[in-house]
């Protein structure tokens, strides 16, 4: 569809942070979700929660600012922000599990039509580790994946069951690609708003979910 | 009560063939990097490991990995160890991932005397393989259990000669639940003072779960990932 992969990213997480409330606490995931803390919305104040203990996550240091001991859960070096909390990963999972983090977005290798998600390994292939994202989509108490729609080889990642390990199950609640804005609901999985340019015939080609189409489907805004 | 030892060495001496070993820190930020060394030093052999991560390739508990030292290891992410993938897919270390949290829970429950616990992290997953599920108002959890270890390796900032022990920024992670679910805490610390220097409220992991105390001979404090922003 003739986007660069940083055209692509950069179209999904604007999307994704229109989803911030002011006062959330948010967990951004590895890779391409953390970009959407570039995004937040003018008058929206969110903490940002990072898994190996710390609430109030701030911008990357400048050059000799950085600290060994100061990083993200994608060993990123970060800064404090005023608020800046520190505890244990016991402590932070205890947040985690309880309930307490209002939004987690993350990556996904796949998702299905029930909301599964498979995000942490290919068998025989690659072993990463689940990490956090285990704890997190159990419990957060909304769940936003944010993937490119298809993968490098073109193949679609919205499927009618995922293959892979999963991750969670029935954890999904909104997927955000760069062509559209979709959501998990009991009856499948719904297209509520299309990316600019996009068309819900492209959309459909590179699903392979059995795709619903909501009755108000829009290009979103930004 | 005096639990300091001279030199990293000396506090890893006893470290046998075949220990647990619990490993602090979060990629390599609040790892023991002496104690590490130290133990890569002495060559031990057979050791089942405990930490989040395994470290890099070339650094920290990679270095145990790549000399051969680790027969098993139970962790929630090795992405940034390309060797341990490959010695896991073949076969020749066996690794255990599991999620971050209930990683984090059994180390915490393994020190607290609680058996085992029951998260909703994993249901339905490869995780909760041959483990026992229980439904709690109308949602199912899996059932996991405490993890304890022969020895816990920890970093801290500043430690007293009674163990007490403050940790920094976000190299806490780990560390506080690792030096309670041990039979033989070892800590490693940056500043070593006298009791009395800390500060009582601010003390993070109290004297009674440390047995060996030494300052760390040397801080590379290296960084993962140096990433920076432009003014």
């Amino acid at each position: 569809m003739g986007l660069k992969d940083a055209e692509k990213r950069e179209l999904i997480v604007r999307r994704a942070a229109q989803e911030l409330r002011d006062g959330y606490y948010v967990n951004l995931g590895i890779g391409m979700p953390t970009l959407v803390a570039n995004y937040v919305p003018a008058g929206v104040q969110v903490i940002l929660q990072s898994e190996n203990g710390m609430l109030g996550v701030g911008p990357f240091p400048l050059a000799g600012e950085e600290d060994a001991d100061l990083i993200n859960a994608g060993k990123e070096t970060v800064t404090e922000v005023p608020g800046t909390a520190y505890f244990s990963s016991a402590d932070s999972f205890g947040m985690i599990r309880g309930g307490h983090i209002d939004l987690s977005i993350l990556g996904a290798m796949e998702v299905d039509e029930e909301g599964n998600l498979a995000n942490w390994m290919v068998p025989g292939k690659v072993v990463k580790g689940m990490g956090g994202a285990m704890d997190l989509v159990a419990a957060a108490r909304r769940v936003i994946v944010a993937m490119e729609h298809t993968t490098k080889r073109g193949e679609p990642k919205l499927l009618p069951r995922c293959t892979l390990p999963l991750t969670g199950l029935k954890v999904v609640d909104t997927v955000i690609t760069e062509m559209g804005f979709f959501r998990i609901t009991p009856q499948g999985l719904v297209l509520e708003e299309l990316a600019p340019g996009i068309s819900i015939e492209q959309v459909r080609q590179a699903t392979a979910a059995n795709l619903k189409v909501s009755e108000d489907v829009k290009t979103w805004q930004i | 009560m005096n639990k300091v030892v001279a030199s990293s060495m000396e506090a890893v001496a006893d470290i046998a063939p075949g220990s647990t070993l619990m490993i602090g820190g979060f990629g390599l930020c609040g790892i023991p990097e002496n104690l590490v060394a130290a133990l890569v030093t002495r060559r031990v052999t057979g050791l089942h490991t405990i930490a989040n991560n395994m470290g890099v390739d070339g650094y920290g508990m990679g270095l145990m990995l790549e000399a051969g030292m680790v027969d098993s290891h139970i962790g929630s992410y090795v992405g940034e160890n390309k060797l341990l993938e490959q010695m896991a897919i073949a076969g020749k270390v066996t690794v255990t991932l599991i999620p971050q949290g209930t990683l984090a829970e059994r180390i915490r429950a393994g020190g607290a005397g609680i058996p085992a616990f029951y998260t909703p992290a994993g249901v339905g997953t490869l995780v909760a393989e041959a483990k026992e599920t229980r439904e709690f108002e109308g949602k199912t959890y899996l059932m996991e259990r405490w993890l304890k270890a022969d020895f816990a390796l920890i970093k801290a900032w500043r430690g007293d000669r009674q163990g007490n022990l403050v940790y920094r920024k976000t190299a806490r992670n780990f560390n506080p639940m690792m030096a309670t679910a041990a039979r033989i805490t070892i800590a490693e610390v940056e500043e070593l003072v006298e009791p009395g220097e800390l500060a009582p409220d601010a003390i993070m992991t109290p004297g009674i779960y440390v047995k060996r105390i030494v300052k760390g001979e040397k801080y590379e404090r290296r960084i993962e990932r140096r990433t920076l922003r432009s003014v």
